[in-house]
């Protein structure tokens, strides 16, 4: 359908198929098209690139990632090891790397110890482990209080946590990026990397979940 | 500057609101902002430190109003002004001046891969010794200054521990003003939790920021 007979309507990825509730583009999808408009015709950005970007983050760059990582460094002790060592080249073995992860650090949970990363100035991310950051990463909510009140924001989440556990927040203030290492659940002492790769969740990486138990995932 | 995005310890803005199975761009335009975001960058007129500077100076109302994305393009638009890429007249009328010249995009989709797996690594060689070790006592200095920095006004002037020493890194203060790389070294700096919030925070918790040598001082 040519693009000015769609419904006039903002469109996720994914999901562009007619509405019966049709409104008006925001004033920001106008401003945007406009601007794109306008530098293609200067010759100031290639169209082409702008799709490719965007299929690179829509795609291929994503929390999945992120769960590799962590289910090997949960199955093999020497890339345990490496991560500790180097994460940038540990996670580049995998071919995760690049931008808004060019200086990678892993911070590990063990029983003593919970982890929670946050970027106050602005939104700093581990983008080729944990793909774009969602809009509560982003949000001035999470920004704001994740250095004062971490273990209130924590159970905002759903995750109350023990007093005699520590809470280390890492406040992402240069281009270092930080990715939780949650620890292992009970119970998941067969299983295959691939299997344990399921179980770790974006949030569980950001420090604000959990891995899910091999129940949870059943579920 | 002491801006509305320092926004650490602030606890105006209620809770963090998780979305479940969040995609990854609310709207078609979010992506586009994205994507054209990243490839002016490629003109090379501006840089990382710059571009935050650049949202960060956006009028406060218009910050917190805005999300994401609004931001992003907001702080876009100022910077192709006034780096002479675009005029105001053309983002008034949405066509290229007449008689000015067609453009090449640097970034055409072919180098898209390779320019996202590069990214832009601000690790720099520097021929001088760290000024700290790890496990001394530093201060974050009590500084104020009018223009860009990475050292959050919630920890000014409070004891810190140094717990890594990430190698020296591109100085984004200085980068920010189109001052030179400024080569310094970095830091991951640890606070405790009654440190920086008092004696009603936990007892176990901390904050810990990546700052540079000069953000600090012997305690």
């Amino acid at each position: 359908m040519p693009e000015r007979n769609r419904p006039h309507h903002d469109h996720a990825l994914g999901h562009e198929h007619d509405h019966e509730h049709q409104h008006p583009p925001s004033a920001a999808a106008l401003r945007v098209k406009a601007l794109e408009t306008l530098l293609v015709e200067k010759g100031l950005v290639d169209p082409a690139a702008l799709d490719a970007i965007i299929e690179t983050y829509a795609e291929k760059v994503g929390p999945r990632n992120g769960a590799r990582v962590v289910a090997r460094a949960w199955s093999d002790p020497d890339y345990l090891e490496r991560l500790r060592k180097d994460a940038t080249a540990a996670i580049a073995e995998l071919s995760y790397e690049g931008r808004q992860g060019e200086h990678m650090v892993i911070v590990e949970n063990d029983a003593q110890t919970h982890n929670l990363v946050v970027c106050t100035l602005c939104s700093c991310y581990p983008w080729p482990v944990l793909g774009l950051p969602p809009v509560w990463y982003k949000s001035d909510a999470y920004r704001s209080r994740a250095v004062i009140d971490p273990r209130g924001v924590l159970r905002e989440f759903g995750l109350e946590l023990p007093e005699e556990k520590a809470v280390r927040v890492w406040d992402s203030t240069a281009e270092v990026r930080y990715l939780v290492l949650p620890q292992r659940p009970e119970g998941t002492d067969g299983m295959s990397e691939e299997q344990l790769a399921n179980l770790v969740t974006r949030d569980s990486m950001i420090g604000t979940g959990l891995p899910l138990t091999p129940e949870e995932l059943e579920r | 500057m002491n801006g509305v995005h320092d926004m650490g310890g602030m606890q105006c803005f209620g809770p963090v609101l998780p979305e479940t199975n969040e995609p990854v761009f609310h709207a078609e335009w979010e992506a586009r902002a994205l994507a054209i975001t990243l490839a002016m960058a490629g003109w090379g007129k501006w840089n990382i430190d710059s571009s935050r500077h650049a949202r960060e100076t956006l009028p406060p109302a218009d910050y917190l109003r805005y999300s994401y994305y609004e931001r992003w393009i907001a702080a876009l638009t100022r910077m192709m002004v006034e780096h002479g890429l675009v005029t105001s007249e053309e983002l008034e009328s949405g066509q290229p001046d007449p008689g000015s010249p067609k453009a090449r995009p640097p970034l055409d989709a072919a180098k898209v891969r390779e320019a996202l797996r590069r990214g832009g690594p601000t690790a720099r060689p520097l021929d001088r010794e760290p000024r700290f070790a790890l496990g001394q006592k530093v201060r974050a200095i009590n500084a104020h200054p009018k223009g860009h920095t990475r050292l959050p006004c919630y920890a000014r002037g409070h004891i810190g521990e140094i717990v890594l020493h990430h190698g020296p890194h591109v100085f984004a203060d200085a980068n920010a003003h189109f001052r030179g790389e400024d080569p310094q070294h970095l830091y991951a700096v640890r606070f405790t939790a009654r440190e920086l919030w008092g004696k009603d925070a936990s007892p176990r918790d901390s904050i810990t920021l990546d700052l540079w040598e000069p953000h600090l001082e012997p305690a």
